[in-house]
């Protein structure tokens, strides 16, 4: 079996995914994972997990344009442009 | 720390010393490539073990743990005769393992008891580093248990290690331990006593 | 994305998934390289594995066990970038051993001494990080990731060589002539070692920026870096015409080409008898894979 191994490298930080092992079993997994990611000291977590268990998702349709998640949606420079010029002109 | 002492202490040191020498030819030729890494992680705690109990006894005969390691005759050493084998076969090295640290537990648990706080707390760091061998020794138990030739291996080596905890019966030695001694000082005899490495 | 579309896409810097497109051309060309770099690590473990036994003080002994561990390590994570990519672990041993499949020349050639344990430490290692900083950039992004704990690893075993060749300089006379002889057997091999001086825009695996430097240009800064470390502590390097000109590039003797073509083709001093190690490795613990991997079984 293939164990996926993410890790951590020090206390705070997110977990990363650091590379896979293999093994017979969860025991296996965990001596193994435990020696191949983290001998060194290099990490202060690390997760494991089967990979049968990861579900994958890497399609991320948007055709209908819903562009107010995100930036392009907010056209804040020409708006803040014509606020300065109004203001500019009422002062003149 | 009196004679006695001293000597209980070379006697597990040169038990980890020679078992951990044992185990790192394993380094690089292990059956799969994740336990060649993880084996050789214990073969190196075993050596890591023996050198901390060296410098103890090495503080008290005014000498050092290489010296202690290196620096004797075969006949010398005091470790017992299951750790000087040299065993190739994955289903007696486990074995070996397994009842090395099934001995080696009972003995920790002694050391620890000891008035003198340097040597258990030396024992209680040992113990913690052991007890992760104690679960790679069992998981492998585990798995093998019901293959013929890892119940043979260890019906032939359970009386070995019987001697790990019973100090008359040491002394004697296999030629297995010239062997590996003779390997072991080799690079370190090519040169004058207390040249540097 | 066509074939043309994903060259670009990688030439500009692009980096791939295992999971996204990729042209059968470059996932061939990524096996073979990865795969060979997998097989250097686990063959480059034998020449050192027999000093492990003979390291000459404890903290030696922790050391040299401890980085060819971390080769055994570098192997597993190589070969399961290889089997992600199509081609199984096991497939991959198999051809090693069967002679197939190819590993770097210095890992054919024989250690005879204490000082070859840090020759190569030192200086093999150090040629070979420098292979491996330029993988970090490669085009697949799992090999890159994992050449980042790699050349982590690779760190530390310079300073081992560093600390053993040191050592030894500052010892007795026979042990400074240890590692000059050493030297001496090593250069040639390390002159080799990143191959023969194509242009990069010839090197398949730069066009598909599996690699992101030419030949040549490894080698140089394997010189820039290490002769005059070299230099500094006495040692002589066994070329007269070694020296670096006034536009600050290294001349040298023609490395010998034939040598390599011809170890690396599996007639190195050493090739059989390693590959016969390996051999006996796997079929005595053939069982032990049955046992405890049941689909391998």
């Amino acid at each position: 079996m293939i164990y996926e191994v993410f890790r951590q490298e020090r206390k705070g930080q997110p977990l990363q995914h650091a590379g896979s092992v293999e093994a017979a079993d969860d025991h296996f997994a965990d001596v193994y994972a435990r020696e191949q990611y983290g001998r060194r000291g290099e990490s202060t977590a690390l997760w494991v997990v089967a990979r049968d268990a990861v579900i994958e998702i890497d399609d991320f349709v948007d055709e209908l344009n819903r562009n107010y998640h995100r930036v392009d949606g907010y056209p804040l420079k020409e708006k803040l442009k014509e606020a300065r010029d109004r203001v500019s002109a009422g002062e003149g | 720390m009196n004679e006695e002492v001293q000597r209980t202490l070379l006697e597990i040191a040169d038990d980890e010393l020679i078992l951990g020498w044992r185990d790192s030819e394993w380094t690089g030729v292990a059956p799969l490539l994740e336990e060649d890494v993880a084996f050789s992680s214990i073969a190196q705690n075993e050596i890591g073990h023996a050198r901390a109990l060296y410098e103890l006894v090495a503080r008290a005969q005014g000498t050092t743990a290489d010296a202690l390691a290196f620096d004797r005759s075969p006949d010398e050493y005091r470790c017992a005769p299951l750790v000087e084998l040299r065993l190739m076969d994955w289903a007696e090295t486990i074995a070996r393992h397994y009842l090395y640290e099934e001995a080696d537990a009972k003995r920790l648990e002694q050391l620890k008891q000891l008035d003198d706080p340097e040597i258990a707390g030396l024992a209680a760091k040992i113990d913690r580093e052991e007890a992760y061998h104690r679960i790679h020794a069992q998981m492998w138990f585990d798995r093998l248990q019901d293959e013929p030739r890892f119940i043979e291996a260890l019906e032939k080596l359970r009386p070995q290690a019987e001697t790990l905890l019973d100090s008359t019966k040491r002394g004697e030695h296999t030629p297995e331990l010239t062997d590996l001694w003779e390997e072991m000082t080799m690079v370190r005899r090519s040169q004058p006593v207390g040249t540097t490495w | 994305m066509n074939e043309q579309e994903f060259l670009e896409y990688v030439q500009s810097g692009g980096q791939v998934e295992t999971t996204d497109w990729m042209p059968d051309d470059y996932r061939a060309k990524l096996i073979k390289f990865i795969e060979m770099h997998g097989n250097s690590e686990l063959m480059g473990v034998l020449p050192e594995r027999e000093w492990i036994l003979r390291a000459p003080t404890l903290q030696r002994k922790l050391a040299l066990t401890a980085k060819v561990q971390d080769e055994v390590g570098h192997s597993q994570l190589i070969y399961r970038v290889v089997e992600d990519l199509g081609k199984p672990r096991e497939r991959c041993l198999d051809d090693l051993i069967s002679g197939k499949a190819k590993f770097h020349n210095v890992f054919h050639y024989p250690t005879r001494t204490w000082g070859d344990v840090g020759v190569i430490a030192w200086l093999v290692d150090a040629a070979a990080i420098i292979s491996q900083k330029a993988l970090l950039k490669c085009s697949y992004a799992p090999y890159a990731r994992i050449m980042k704990k790699i050349c982590w690893e690779e760190s530390f075993h310079i300073l081992h060589g560093r600390d053993v060749i040191l050592t030894l300089m500052n010892g007795t006379g026979d042990q400074r002539e240890l590692v000059q002889e050493s030297l001496n057997r090593w250069w040639g091999p390390l002159m080799q070692f990143h191959g023969n001086p194509i242009a990069k825009e010839e090197d398949p695996m730069y066009v598909w920026r599996i690699k992101s430097q030419g030949n040549e240009e490894a080698r140089q800064q394997f010189l820039d870096g290490y002769v005059p470390q070299i230099w500094e502590l006495g040692l002589t390097v066994p070329d007269p015409k070694l020296r670096k000109n006034d536009e600050g590039i290294w001349e040298y003797s023609e490395p010998d080409w034939d040598e390599l073509r011809h170890v690396v083709t599996g007639h190195g001093p050493k090739t059989e008898e390693r590959l016969d190690l390996r051999r006996t490795a796997r079929e005595n613990s053939a069982w032990v894979r049955k046992a405890v991997l049941a689909e391998a079984a």
